[in-house]
């Protein structure tokens, strides 16, 4: 048991971090993608500003966190 | 710059920065506790790394490219921004930079606390934590070779750029014969994760249907818009620390 819960642990901080909201906007960013692309439209221009601001958001939250 | 040197390059100094973490628990755990138990936990940890590799590598090679390419790179964005948001607070004073050596003093009064094995034996202790430190940050090169390599269908590139790196950083700590305080890792970490991002953009985004234009050569494009922005928020954030804090400038 404890074996699978330190394996999870590791994915968990691996994948997510510290922060699990760059996760979530990042799902949400790929979802995005995926369906312009599904309907026709063409969405390359879209995950570079998309992580952009993933990014810029999450720093923003830590440094005012942090004072 | 070809895709190749791109990818040779990023495995590289990702490797590099876990290697130097990796060899700062060996040496602090070596120098105290002795070693043979040391490096025998070294090598266990090192065969359970090769037999990670030698088998998720091949089993990679099966999966649609596609959905691998999806995967992988929303896999590598979500590791790499990590890394970026670490080096980027870093950077701009918002977190402490990650001091080597205080880890090797650390890691050497914890070893030095742990009950002494007998000569003849086994020291359980040293074989533990060498274990557990290579083994940690070996499944992340692990990991990153095998993405990279399975990828761009250069398994090999990306092995012997993590065998380099591992090389490089061992013999460096075995010059030193200490940790490699001066190694500026943040600085590595940064660009790391810049490589990083970018490869999980361009992965993600063609795994999730999208086409670049130039191909390739817009992971290049990637890359000076990731570290543009990188550095830009770096610069922000630091100019509001000190406006906030004067008087604690750093450089």
């Amino acid at each position: 048991m404890n074996y699978i819960r330190s394996f999870g642990r590791f994915w968990w901080n691996f994948v997510v971090g510290d922060d699990w909201r760059v996760a979530a906007e990042l799902a949400v960013a790929f979802a995005l993608t995926w369906l312009l692309e599904h309907e026709g439209i063409s969405a390359w221009w879209l995950l570079p500003p998309a992580v952009a601001l993933i990014l810029a958001e999450s720093v923003r939250r830590e440094a005012r966190s942090s004072g | 710059m070809s895709s190749n040197v791109v990818l040779f390059l990023a495995t590289f100094l990702a490797s590099a920065v876990e290697a130097v973490e990796a060899l700062t628990i060996v040496l602090a755990v070596g120098v105290v506790r002795g070693w043979r138990s040391t490096l025998v936990g070294v090598g266990a940890a090192s065969l359970v790394l090769a037999a990670v590799v030698a088998g998720l590598g091949p089993a990679l090679q099966h999966i649609p490219i596609g959905t691998l390419r999806f995967v992988i790179g929303a896999l590598l964005l979500a590791f790499g921004l990590q890394w970026l948001r670490k080096a980027i607070l870093r950077a701009s004073g918002y977190k402490p930079l990650h001091d080597e050596a205080e880890a090797f003093s650390r890691e050497r009064k914890e070893a030095g606390a742990a009950l002494p094995a007998r000569s003849a034996q086994m020291d359980w202790y040293a074989f533990t934590v060498a274990f557990k430190g290579v083994l940690l940050e070996g499944l992340e090169v692990a990991f990153i070779v095998v993405t990279f390599g399975a990828t761009q269908g250069r398994l090999g590139l990306a092995a012997a750029a993590a065998v380099a790196a591992g090389a490089t950083v061992v013999v460096a700590g075995l010059v030193v014969r200490g940790p490699l305080e001066r190694v500026p890792e943040n600085t590595l970490k940064f660009i790391v994760g810049v490589l990083l991002s970018s490869f999980g953009i361009f992965w993600g985004g063609e795994g999730a249907g999208a086409e670049w234009p130039g191909g390739d050569v817009a992971i290049l494009a990637i890359i000076g818009f990731v570290g543009l922005v990188s550095f830009s928020l770096t610069r922000t954030l630091r100019r509001r620390r000190l406006a906030f804090q004067p008087g604690t400038a750093q450089g």
